[in-house]
């Protein structure tokens, strides 16, 4: 039955608030907390965001009679109290799969966490959790290895893997930055990374990086008998010169290269994964600029979809927070975000912050990077919280070291053995952490100066960004 | 006054990979590690090779993967079996997941000589 035109404005509640709507499968689900302006009803503002997120715009317009708005527009379909807050709500919508470009990360964020963000009659908004159909996951590309092919292109198996960043972060001359690369390489370290800061400045061009990095690559896997790797940093100004960066690495028999992504954007990255799968070449991820988006508790987006969104966009390695370093995150919740980078289905569970049930399908998993103000006694929490498919990367806690950053890297190499070897053997390594530092402190000079080095540091402040639980 | 440094000279090493930074497991650790494998439900495989190829992404299988052995005394005696076979090669143990057609652990439990 074709409808009437009738010009004006129409409460957004009339089309886009629909709580009889059963979700289909195929449909793409997202769940916003949503503070509204002062006396705007609760339905009128979950009705405003699904239409200015889909098909709606403020006036009633004529076109919309030349298609089926039915068949194409989001429909808020649930709403539910935020608990211990009084104002804000969730607001669960269901978008139609054809809404969204296959494969376009791109396409669902400009969609999803448009102009609806702006919008006036909203005070805050913030997108907490996507859940992506299984029809839409099999148009991306995904991690262009995944844990399991990474784990045999590098030998390593059974551990989570090693990394750290190398300091200072900017300043070093090309030459410098290798030596110190081969340090941590030839102490025990897996991997060493470039800084997110480093891409081509004038104390250190890309190039000369690239070469002397390789060097000292090359030497440590010859002196140590172990397979290593170092992040080069291909980020840069524009796709063209990311590509040439990439294509020299892999002209360097490098294994792995590394991607900022949010401050890089997601057709880049998008893009770059594309080329890792094609060339054989691991890909690191590197999330600055996160905290702006995802650290206030009521406006932006919430890291896990911005780790989902990188899980389907591309990488074989994305950083996620300590949970024990200097940088924010709580357990449950970062708990709740590995998972959904690692596992092949994550079921809701509201406890870790998850609010859909996810079918990833096929797509392969990304290591769980933590970074960032971590140290040898942190070990047994870090094996604990993050399992064996993870990387654990220790900067300060490598170089820092008083013998210097090889023997930094072997006190590090030495504590992870331990604890894993202890947590095989049935031992709780978070209660026993203590004793299984010292007893493996005994066999390793290197380990028990880093004990004696970092003994009191602590990162203990309360996180700011809570999950909501009654 | 004589020469005193509190810095230390870290020497490189070379090492099999996982659990290469730790001293030879006893007997009881071996039991472990090989009690963990079972335990997670993976196969159990012996691996060997040369010192001269350890870098090798494959080792030579000691016989084929022991699909679902649950006894801990057979294990270790094809790891000794192998061990006396090749004493101048590494022998190492490898816990194979077919879930995640992965190695959940592997790790040389005999040097060579």
């Amino acid at each position: 039955m074709s409808k009437k035109y009738d010009a004006g404005v129409k409460e957004y509640r009339d089309t886009y608030w629909t709580p009889d709507y059963v979700p289909l499968d195929s449909d793409l689900l997202a769940c916003f907390k949503c503070t509204g302006q002062e006396g705007v009803p609760k339905e009128e503002v979950a009705a405003a965001v699904a239409a200015e997120s889909s098909t709606g715009t403020w006036s009633t317009v004529w076109s919309e009679l030349l298609t089926d708005l039915d068949f194409y527009k989001g429909r808020c379909y649930r709403i539910e109290d935020v608990p211990g807050d009084k104002e804000a709500f969730y607001a669960f919508i269901a978008y139609p799969l054809d809404l969204f470009e296959e494969g376009s990360i791109t396409n669902v964020l400009t969609s999803l966490v448009g102009n609806v963000f702006g919008f006036k009659a909203l005070r805050h908004l913030r997108l907490e959790d996507i859940r992506f159909p299984l029809a839409f996951i099999k148009t991306c590309g995904g991690p262009p290895n995944g844990i399991q092919v990474e784990r045999d292109r590098m030998s390593k198996y059974g551990r989570p893997l090693l990394g750290c960043t190398i300091k200072p972060k900017l300043g070093l001359s090309g030459k410098n930055y290798g030596r110190v690369v081969y340090e941590c390489l030839r102490g025990g370290l897996d991997f060493t990374k470039d800084d997110e800061n480093i891409n081509s400045q004038p104390f250190q061009r890309w190039q000369n990086r690239f070469e002397f990095v390789a060097e000292a690559v090359k030497l440590s896997e010859q002196e140590t008998g172990e397979r290593k790797g170092h992040y080069l940093n291909c980020t840069a100004n524009t796709p063209e010169e990311m590509y040439e960066r990439a294509e020299f690495a892999k002209e360097l028999n490098q294994p792995i290269i590394m991607h900022d992504y949010i401050t890089g954007g997601f057709t880049a990255n998008t893009g770059l994964a594309k080329w890792c799968r094609k060339n054989g070449m691991l890909l690191h991820i590197h999330r600055a600029m996160h905290a702006v988006i995802d650290r206030h508790p009521k406006h932006g987006i919430h890291f896990r979809v911005l780790a989902k969104c990188l899980r389907l966009s591309g990488g074989d390695q994305l950083h996620t927070g300590t949970v024990v370093g200097k940088l924010e995150g709580d357990r449950q919740t970062t708990l709740g975000y590995i998972d959904q980078l690692r596992e092949s289905f994550v079921p809701e569970d509201r406890t870790r912050g998850n609010f859909f049930d996810q079918d990833w399908g096929s797509m392969p998993g990304v290591f769980a990077v933590a970074s960032g103000g971590i140290h040898v006694w942190h070990m047994p929490a870090l094996v604990s919280i993050f399992g064996d498919d993870s990387v654990l990367q220790f900067g300060g806690g490598t170089h820092g070291h008083p013998w210097g950053s090889a023997a930094g890297a072997a006190a590090n190499r030495v504590a992870l053995e331990a604890c894993v070897k202890a947590r095989n053997a049935g031992r709780e390594i978070e209660r026993e952490g203590r004793d299984i530092l010292q007893e493996a402190a005994k066999h390793s000079p290197e380990l028990a100066i880093a004990l004696e080095t970092w003994k009191e540091i602590k990162f203990e402040f309360d996180t700011v960004d809570k999950l909501d639980v009654a | 006054m004589p020469f005193k440094s509190t810095v230390g000279d870290y020497q490189t090493v070379a090492t099999l990979e996982t659990f290469g930074f730790l001293p030879p497991f006893t007997q009881d650790e071996i039991y472990d590690q090989i009690a963990y494998i079972i335990a997670q439900g993976w196969s159990p495989v012996v691996e060997h090779v040369h010192p001269s190829r350890s870098m090798a992404i494959y080792w030579s299988y000691w016989k084929l993967p022991f699909f679902g052995e649950k006894d801990l005394g057979v294990i270790v005696n094809e790891l000794e079996a192998c061990h006396r076979a090749y004493p101048d090669h590494h022998v190492r143990l490898v816990g194979y997941d077919a879930y995640t057609q992965s190695q959940g652990a592997c790790f040389v439990v005999f040097e060579a000589r």
